[in-house]
């Protein structure tokens, strides 16, 4: 690692402008966690138009801070009204709801705040170790590696994510297709542009996130506004006893680790991370009935992996160029459209966004202690704020952003269009993260795809007689057949038993846009644990089932 | 996590029945197997053209791929996925079906495209304003004061943050 350019990267974040965004970054982050409705990937698309505005680092260091800091405000809500803000919030219900009926709300949130920055700082040291390395491995990739990488990446995030995965898989196909119209970059060709100028140069990015998951979002809460408001819970004090420290410093330790490794995998993320956390720490104690009535440690372990994951999961978007979910992919947009592109040669071209984006997150995470522990009572105020009054404000938003982008009211009825697509999907069950993912990556996998067959002089073969993007597909091919294969072993095994059934019935029940959940949390833990059958079983469909619950309002969002 | 991996599974299973029950009274009616249909046919429809187009772009061949065999190759692909979905899907449970709050979504979807055809004439902040409105009165059912005071601080609060505060020029009828 090039300690001088460490250094820098702080230099790079104390600057005041760059401290500005970075606080601007969690404050967004914290108040859209708290507030049902927009998740971090849709509000980061909503906003990418204003980055432009902006200088690249101070951007990147704000939509980060938007990132992690969703992470932070989604346990408010937990724990005061039992509806988890984000998905991966959702395990923290269980004893952070019955500690707020205890009237130890502030309690349960002082300890997953002080999880959260324990978990996250551990985890940034891990990426500001890590990822360097990841980067010169990544050097040696060529396009095949490219190419099965990012096909990898697709159906990582298609088949990890929350809702049927054969829709996910649709939804991913139709974004890849979505990515080629416009002129074809070897021959010249236009495709699908029907004959219209606008289409030419290819659909922008920022327009079909904006739409997809911005405009599809707020439509989506539209119909559903008709809710009940109930008060939050009364917080109370919300700095923890020594001995609730005690207690749960354990869980705080393996929530960061089991966090840390399940957030760096691809399609690895918080939701499934906090889940395996919550069922460790129950699985370890000595008194697993006080879980779900109340353990302090029930709040603390999911709570601090889902932030270490959250991350953890930066290092394969800094590192290779691949965004690991759809937030993720939002940030590798962003990058993009700021003139850097994101991939093992990032740190020695731009260690300044390299090193700045990471050593925000150190500063980000203490501005997050500081919102979360002493602040708190501000954020459980916004709870009151009606969605009908937020509603007509991202509204504007999104229209005067996407107009902004090349002073073109053609773009506000492509948002508009895709906008009323991802509302449509959502009805339908499918989830616009697998979609939008896919776009973003498009083009590299059809160019790197291309580039492939020309230096294998046409023979498809080659992809498998290289080492690297050999073992890639061998990986891609694995995670494909093994549910064909789970399902028929399982069938034969349980003709007669419904036990497993249940499974089925869990994916069934997911709720239909979670887009944000797929995005993020992915893991279809096949992939993730795929030496642990046992986990792969239980938690991939948990995490189906849990992102129903963030449903509600959350479940349509993205994180 | 590794030892006893089959406690896990039971506390994970516990955890699994516990979240479901939790979220089973707040699902929204699911639309049933018409709109799973509806969905399939529609990614039928969109790989079955995909195609087609791409043919009219030139397939090539793998030594020297033309501009359409990769567009051509992921349509095919869409349309057997959905395909697939079209047997096997009918039962799931994961649309939701519309109501009569679903007519909310379209006024949006007009205001959104008024807006767009107002603005480069009438300038941002008369658009902006009668889009507050209707969302907050009409959409969002909030009393008459709420609607006028929000409308108008909103539309300011935009004037400045992007004429002034971001330097963006959007079309408007205020100068000063």
């Amino acid at each position: 690692m090039d300690f001088n350019a460490f250094l820098n990267g702080f230099a790079v974040v104390v600057e005041p402008h760059n401290l500005l965004y970075c606080l601007i970054g969690v404050l967004i982050g914290m108040v859209i966690g708290v507030l049902p409705g927009l998740g971090p990937a849709a509000t980061i698309a909503i906003l990418l138009p204003i980055t432009y505005t902006i200088d690249p680092v101070s951007a990147i260091i704000m939509l980060a801070g938007i990132y992690y800091g969703a992470q932070y405000g989604g346990t408010v809500t937990s724990v005061l009204l039992r509806l988890p803000g984000e998905a991966s919030s959702v395990v923290t219900v269980f004893d952070g709801f019955a500690l707020a009926k205890q009237g130890k709300a502030g309690t349960a949130l002082g300890i997953a705040a002080i999880g959260s920055f324990v978990g996250a700082t551990i985890s940034i040291i891990g990426l500001t170790l890590l990822a360097p390395v990841v980067a010169g491995i990544a050097l040696d990739f060529g396009p095949p590696e490219y190419a099965a990488l990012a096909l990898l990446g697709v159906l990582l995030v298609a088949t990890i994510g929350s809702g049927n995965k054969l829709k996910a898989l649709i939804a991913g196909a139709v974004g890849l297709l979505l990515a080629t119209v416009g002129r074809d970059n070897f021959s010249g060709a236009s495709r699908f542009t029907f004959d219209s100028l606008q289409l030419a140069d290819g659909i922008d990015f920022v327009v079909v996130a904006m739409g997809l998951f911005g405009v599809g979002e707020i439509l989506y809460n539209l119909e559903q506004r008709h809710r009940r408001v109930q008060p939050p819970a009364k917080v109370g004090n919300v700095w923890p006893s020594r001995k609730d420290i005690k207690q749960s410093s354990g869980a705080i330790g393996r929530g960061s680790f089991i966090g840390f490794v399940l957030g760096v995998l691809p399609g690895g993320g918080a939701v499934l991370s906090s889940i395996v956390a919550y069922a460790m720490e129950k699985r370890r104690s000595k008194t697993p009935e006080r879980f779900g009535r109340g353990a302090v440690e029930g709040v603390a372990a999911p709570e601090t992996a889902n932030n270490a994951a959250a991350t953890s999961s930066f290092i394969p978007l800094l590192t290779i160029g691949l965004p690991a979910n759809a937030s993720m992919a939002m940030l590798f947009g962003a990058l993009l459209i700021l003139g850097v592109s994101p991939g093992p040669q990032l740190v020695d071209e731009h260690p300044d966004v390299f090193w700045g984006v990471i050593n925000s997150m150190y500063i980000g995470n203490l501005l997050l202690l500081i919102l979360s522990i002493p602040l708190v009572g501000l954020f459980v105020r916004i709870l009151r704020v009606r969605p009908a009054i937020l509603a007509p404000i991202t509204a504007l938003i999104t229209i005067l952003g996407v107009y902004t982008i090349n002073n073109s009211v053609f773009d506000i009825y492509l948002m508009v269009g895709f906008g009323i697509i991802g509302y449509l999907m959502k009805k339908a069950g499918f989830d616009p993260g697998p979609m939008v993912l896919a776009f973003v990556l498009g083009s590299i996998i059809e160019a790197s795809t291309r580039r492939s067959m020309l230096m294998f002089g046409g023979d498809p073969t080659g992809f498998f007689t290289r080492p690297i993007s050999g073992s890639i597909l061998a990986i891609f091919v694995v995670l494909v057949l093994l549910p064909v294969i789970r399902h028929f072993w399982r069938r034969r095994k349980s003709a007669g038993v419904e036990a497993s059934s249940g499974v089925a019935e869990v994916d069934a029940h997911r709720g239909p846009g979670d887009v944000g959940v797929a995005g993020d949390d992915g893991g279809r833990d096949v992939v993730v644990l795929p030496p642990d059958p046992v986990d792969v079983a239980g938690v991939g469909q948990r995490v189906g089932v849990a992102e129903p619950g963030a449903g509600k309002h959350d479940h349509h969002r993205t994180e | 996590m590794n030892d006893g991996p089959a406690h896990t599974r039971d506390i994970l299973a516990e955890i699994e029945a516990e979240v479901t029950h939790e979220l089973e009274e707040e699902r929204p009616q699911p639309g049933g197997p018409a709109y799973q249909t509806v969905g399939a046919l529609i990614g039928i429809a969109i790989g079955v053209g995909g195609a087609v187009l791409a043919c009219g772009y030139g397939l090539g061949s793998l030594h020297e791929p033309g501009p359409g065999l990769w567009p051509f190759v992921v349509s095919v692909l869409i349309a057997a996925l959905s395909i697939v979905l079209l047997v096997v899907g009918r039962g799931l449970t994961d649309s939701e079906a519309f109501t009569r709050s679903s007519v909310l979504p379209v006024v949006g979807v007009a205001t959104f495209i008024a807006f767009g055809l107002l603005m480069p004439s009438t300038g941002f902040e008369i658009p902006a304003l009668a889009l507050c409105v209707i969302w907050l009165r009409f959409l969002g059912g909030e009393s008459w004061r709420n609607t006028i005071v929000i409308s108008v601080l909103t539309t300011a609060v935009f004037y400045f943050l992007f004429l002034y505060g971001l330097r963006i020029p959007l079309p408007h009828l205020i100068a000063f």
